[in-house]
């Protein structure tokens, strides 16, 4: 098959003949089936995705088609597509269908993506390894040995091995950037609110969003663009139009906070975010050293409240309306909670007991009030921030990629690892990562780039142009 | 604030989760290790801060008050674990002589 660096430069091969949709659809098809071992999809809509390529490559010839006509995309299996399995990875949604479509996933449709599948993640959505998914783990493309990163693991293993052109995951603490990163790829957080979350599966609904995977910073923008937008079946929907942004790296400033280069940050991603740094630097782009104090703070702060939104959130699964029922029921009280227990992964359960807890009487002042707090203060380093600066360059990650099984005894362990990405989420503020060269190792190192609250389209300009400079 | 096995199992009852014995006791660790760290934030003054319940502090949504189209009773009923045609079917609640 013709091969293409972008959707524009496919969308013109499939105008000028040299491509075929339906050869290009059935390529994804064969390139997964080769691929079964990285268990980056959950499932595959091999029948629907050919007769759409039939259809969108028809409307290409007679020259009326959507922004997206002819892009193959992955959704991870958290985003609900109308009589379709939507699973979010866990056993108590086994057999559930979804009676409705997201308005994101909507919105690809009604531009003429074709949706090749739904993507393999951490259960709920609660994981940073893709580990905790009751369809076994998705392997990092790189190297079979590590993880992706999760918990959009699959969404970031279907774009870095080509088994799509790009893919939608969501991101609640990193859960986009960090595998982004592990895989190599680009992978953007939004502004919170500028995507409508109906139809996402809630895992903590003050922090939930929605963004795009791609293997470059224009498909990844293009994507954004069209899921953005006010929506009136999302009550935390921002009115805001997304408009690209034309600014230029020399008119910027970015901010180099000194929390995130520090001794907690290894030395293989220290390195190349230095080496990252200085190219930008020596092609003009202007840097300033910024503070943001409570970083430190950020994770026990993310735990508290995000555990909280769930426990809340997950108490719908109780086995009455939809979802895995108990076999061994006596009662309702024994329904709720045998159905629970056995539908329920560990670290699902491990996070509903700690989100309980923070929330029962006697505890609610001293953690979940006081996070509450912590997080105004996050929230406004970042504000400061941005007075100073255009934009905030970090590393994504404080390490690259761990081994399968490294980190899964250790719960403590894998929530450090989210360190630089829970912030954006806390903020609200909108993030980046690009795919930056590791210079003394081999699997990919990752640079954030975060930006003010609905800045996302200025972000992009930047992404763009920093991306071309690596 | 430490965490005991007997307060593990109060949480988990609240939760409506069953644990096993082995859970319970890898759970009360977990849950020590993760609250002790959490411990962290008592480091910071916030008496004079207010609370962040959302990062876009967005208030009164509201909509107009119109009917619109939702979800059918077939659709609704689609997922059920156990149904009739009209209701979702639970085990008995009330107990007694019924019948």
């Amino acid at each position: 098959m013709v091969s293409y660096s972008n959707f524009s430069e496919k969308l013109a091969l499939i105008k000028s003949g040299r491509l075929t949709l339906s050869e290009n659809v059935d390529f994804f098809l064969q390139k997964i089936r080769d691929n079964s071992d990285l268990n980056a999809y959950n499932f595959v809509f091999e029948d629907a995705a050919k007769k759409r390529a039939l259809e969108v490559e028809a409307k290409i010839k007679s020259g009326n088609f959507g922004k997206l006509a002819g892009l193959v995309v992955a959704i991870k299996d958290v985003l609900s597509l109308k009589d379709n399995p939507l699973t979010c990875s866990s056993k108590i949604l086994k057999d559930f269908e979804a009676v409705y479509t997201a308005t994101a996933v909507q919105k690809l449709l009604d531009e003429d993506a074709i949706i090749i599948g739904k993507t393999n993640c951490d259960e709920f959505a609660m994981g940073s390894s893709n580990e905790n998914s009751a369809f076994g783990p998705a392997l990092n493309p790189v190297d079979k040995d590590y993880v992706p990163g999760g918990s959009s693991g699959g969404s970031a293993v279907a774009v870095a091995a080509g088994l799509c052109d790009v893919s939608l995951g969501t991101d609640t603490g990193g859960s986009i950037r960090q595998p982004a990163s592990y895989c190599g790829i680009v992978g953007m957080k939004p502004t919170y609110g500028l995507v409508s979350r109906f139809g996402l599966t809630a895992f903590a609904s003050s922090f939930d969003t929605i963004g795009p995977f791609a293997n470059n910073v224009e498909d990844a923008e293009l994507l954004l663009s069209v899921i953005a937008g006010f929506d009136e079946n999302d009550s935390t929907s921002v009115e805001h139009q997304y408009t690209p942004d034309e600014k230029n790296l020399d008119e910027i400033v970015i901010g180099l906070p000194k929390e995130y280069f520090g001794e907690g940050t290894d030395e293989e991603v220290n390195k190349s975010l230095q080496e990252a740094i200085s190219t930008l630097k020596n092609n003009g782009v202007k840097f300033k050293e910024i503070s943001l104090p409570h970083t430190e703070y950020t994770i026990a702060t993310y735990y508290i409240l995000t555990t909280a939104e769930a426990s809340s959130n997950l108490s719908r699964y109780d086995g009455a309306r939809y979802g895995y029922r108990s076999e061994n029921v006596a009662d309702l009280a024994e329904m709720y909670e045998n159905s629970r227990s056995e539908g329920f992964g560990d670290e699902v359960k491990r996070r509903i007991m700690l989100g309980t807890y923070v929330l029962s009487a006697g505890y609610y002042d001293a953690y979940y009030l006081k996070a509450q707090k912590v997080r105004r203060l996050i929230r406004e380093d970042f504000d400061k921030a941005f007075e100073e600066v255009d934009f905030i360059l970090t590393p994504t990650t404080p390490g690259t990629a761990f081994k399968l099984g490294e980190n899964i005894d250790d719960p403590l362990k894998m929530y450090m690892l989210d360190i630089f990405t829970t912030s954006a989420n806390l903020a609200g503020i909108p993030g980046i990562s690009l795919p930056v060269k590791n210079v003394t190792g081999k699997m990919p190192v990752g640079l954030q780039l975060f930006g003010n609250r609905l800045s996302d389209a200025g972000l992009f300009a930047a992404a763009k142009q920093i991306f071309s400079l690596l | 604030m430490s965490v005991s096995v007997k307060d593990v199992e109060h949480i988990a009852k609240l939760a409506r989760l069953r644990l096993t014995d082995d859970e319970k006791i890898e759970y009360t660790g977990q849950l020590n290790n993760i609250l002790e760290y959490m411990e962290k934030l008592n480091e910071l003054d916030t008496d004079n801060v207010s609370p962040l319940t959302h990062p876009m502090e967005k208030e009164n949504v509201f909509r107009e008050d119109i009917v619109k189209e939702s979800l059918n009773r077939d659709k609704a009923l689609k997922n059920a674990p156990k149904s009739n045609d009209e209701h979702f079917l639970v085990p008995r609640v009330i107990k007694g002589s019924g019948k």
